[in-house]
């Protein structure tokens, strides 16, 4: 692709091009091998979650009992746990990382800008089982002694703030979640942010707008799809963590619309149950892991659809003008 | 100008805003380093660091088996994934202008930011139920995630080779796969390193698809069929249970886990950074001959 001749005379060659030609097949099949072992692994996971499938048909996504003694499995609470902690990660993480990227793509000065992309890349290497090591030890006694009393306060008229101080929560989970999806969001926004072309910024600043109105007209209006895309592609990340919730959300196989009162996702009651599931619980397990499977897919489909038709779509009105 | 010192003023407080926002992100990634290090300074001994997990209330209690099953796993995963990777992001950059490439590049990419936790699912239904919880298990799950890793920064590692170089080399009649062996691997070497280290340090803090798989153990196990413990399994059960002295070890674990990873990401920053300001010297000495026999 990178301007291999394609003419006849490569072709030709005997014995090269047999090499050649081997070469490539191997590698092909090596690529071949690897989608061929997703293929291999999807299915394997569908046929272990039918027993489940069968036995709850579609409830299974529209009921809320979880009762291993009576052999009940459905799954909406931790549907609802998911919905619930990645809309709080989202609304605190996304307005924080856009600011983050217009600081580092429009603001600031060029001797600071690398090592402060660095660092908050670097939030994004903190393995998610250290994240939820320090909620339990260093956040817990945050909230709990004066964010959550303060939200109690001020908004406990609402259904949404409704219970007790107790730090271990969806409202935890939720923060985890909104500093954890920061360094992704926040660069593929600076990316697009840094792809808008200069001349955009030219042309508002040499109608006097401030810097602030050339960030708002010209960069921020032109890069939206982009940091669309980064927030959906945070949104996906936030669905699939896995160890930072499990150590913060409580646990709590309940459907309540107070972020202090615990509850469960879809991937923590998969980490949380598996020791001791088998039978019909266990393809229970399985089968929200391929719910999970499905939601995950279509939010990162749709990221990289969004980014790629960003980055595509960047370079030509660029070099055109 | 009535408007005038509005605007300014908008300006200065988006501005402070924006800053802010560094800020209050860096916080977190601070502190984080401040009480990992803090409590889990006092937990790391020789005793810690070389002897087994035991249980609560044991003097003589440490990771020196977590530390070797991480080891393990992650070795165990990098001779699975790094050779898959590596083939397919070569296949990608140099044969993958087509819809199988384009599609093997998207399920790459789509594979890259998914739920450790699918894949640890996805191990567990094809490996843990024929041989039970294992080491083979767990490595297979993290080589799952260290395939779309190296696979993509192979790719950008090759694409960053001056075409030219490929062009010189096909002209002297070296066969194509010559030239992507050696001209193309050897030139883009940095990159396979760089991926590779960036790979290992993402896996070597993967927990929740070891829960499924590796499971854990408070013994010296090295066998690939038999469970393992991994340093943030012991972090993990560690900081969820009652017991104070388990709970200091779980801060230890974290420093000894988090020292790893970041120093991997810090030698993965430097070379990245030399990498990037070769390839600029590079494609200006190639601009420059290009300009003088031009």
């Amino acid at each position: 692709m990178m301007g291999w001749s394609k003419g006849k005379q490569g072709r030709k060659r005997g014995r090269a091009s047999l090499e050649d030609k081997l070469f490539k097949y191997a590698v092909m099949g090596v690529a071949a091998l690897v989608l061929a072992l997703l293929w291999a692994l999807v299915s394997k996971l569908v046929l272990d979650a039918l027993p489940s499938m069968e036995a709850f048909g579609i409830g299974f996504l529209t009921s809320t009992v979880w009762d291993p003694n009576r052999e009940l499995y459905t799954a909406l609470p931790f549907i609802f746990g998911t919905l619930v902690t990645s809309a709080v990660a989202i609304a605190i993480g996304v307005p924080i990382s856009i600011g983050i990227a217009i600081y580092l793509s429009e603001l600031a000065p060029a001797s600071v800008r690398e090592p402060l992309s660095f660092l908050i890349e670097l939030l994004a290497a903190v393995p998610s089982v250290i994240y939820g090591l320090w909620a339990i030890y260093t956040l817990r006694p945050l909230l709990t002694g004066s964010v959550e009393p303060f939200l109690i306060d001020t908004l406990g008229w609402t259904p949404f703030f409704e219970g007790a101080a107790f730090g271990i929560d969806k409202l935890a989970a939720g923060i985890i979640l909104a500093i954890m999806i920061i360094p992704t969001v926040a660069s593929v926004s600076k990316e697009s942010m840094m792809a808008v072309p200069d001349s955009q910024r030219e042309a508002a600043l040499s109608l006097g707008a401030t810097k602030y109105e050339t960030t708002r007209m010209a960069v921020l209006s032109y890069a939206r799809s982009g940091i669309f895309g980064a927030t959906i592609l945070g949104l996906g990340r936030a669905v699939g963590e896995t160890m930072a919730v499990t150590m913060t959300i409580g646990n709590a196989n309940i459907i309540s619309w107070s972020l202090l009162d615990p509850g469960q996702t879809m991937a923590s009651v998969i980490a949380n149950n598996w020791g001791e599931a088998d039978g019909l619980m266990l393809s229970s397990l399985i089968e929200i892991g391929v719910v999970l499977f499905v939601v995950a897919l279509t939010v990162n489909v749709f990221a990289r659809l969004m980014i790629g038709r960003v980055m595509k779509a960047v370079p030509m009105t660029g070099g055109g003008l | 100008m009535k408007g005038y010192n509005v605007r300014r003023w908008k300006d200065r407080t988006a501005s402070l805003l924006a800053l802010g926002c560094v800020l209050v992100a860096l916080v977190p990634l601070i502190s984080i380093l401040i009480e990992v290090i803090t409590r889990g300074a006092p937990a790391v001994d020789w005793t810690f660091l070389t002897e087994r997990t035991k249980s609560a209330g044991s003097t003589d209690s440490g990771i020196g088996n977590a530390i070797l099953g991480s080891v393990l796993l992650v070795a165990w995963a990098s001779l699975i994934g790094l050779p898959l990777g590596v083939l397919t992001g070569i296949y990608v950059s140099e044969y993958g202008d087509n819809w199988f490439g384009r599609t093997v590049r998207f399920f790459n990419d789509i594979l890259a930011n998914f739920p450790s936790i699918v894949i640890g699912l996805f191990a567990y239904s094809l490996i843990v139920t024929v041989v039970g919880f294992s080491m083979i298990s767990g490595a297979f799950a993290l080589a799952i995630i260290m395939i779309p890793i190296v696979a993509n920064t192979t790719e950008e590692s090759l694409r960053m080779v001056p075409n030219s170089l490929r062009e010189a080399s096909l002209a002297l009649g070296v066969p194509r796969w010559r030239t992507v062996l050696k001209v193309m691997v050897s030139n883009g070497r940095a990159g396979l390193v760089t991926g590779a280290l960036l790979a290992i340090a993402r896996v070597a803090g993967e927990t929740a698809p070891l829960i499924l798989t590796a499971f854990g153990n408070n013994f010296w196990e090295t066998g690939l069929t038999e469970p393992v413990a991994a340093l943030p399994l012991v972090i993990f059960r560690n900081a969820m249970s009652p017991y104070a002295d388990l709970q200091e070890q779980a801060w230890g674990a974290a420093l000894v886990l988090i020292m790893m990873v970041l120093s991997l990401n810090v030698v993965v920053r430097l070379l990245t950074r030399k990498r990037l300001k070769n390839y600029k010297a590079v494609k200006k000495t190639w601009k420059a001959r290009l300009s003088l026999s031009g």
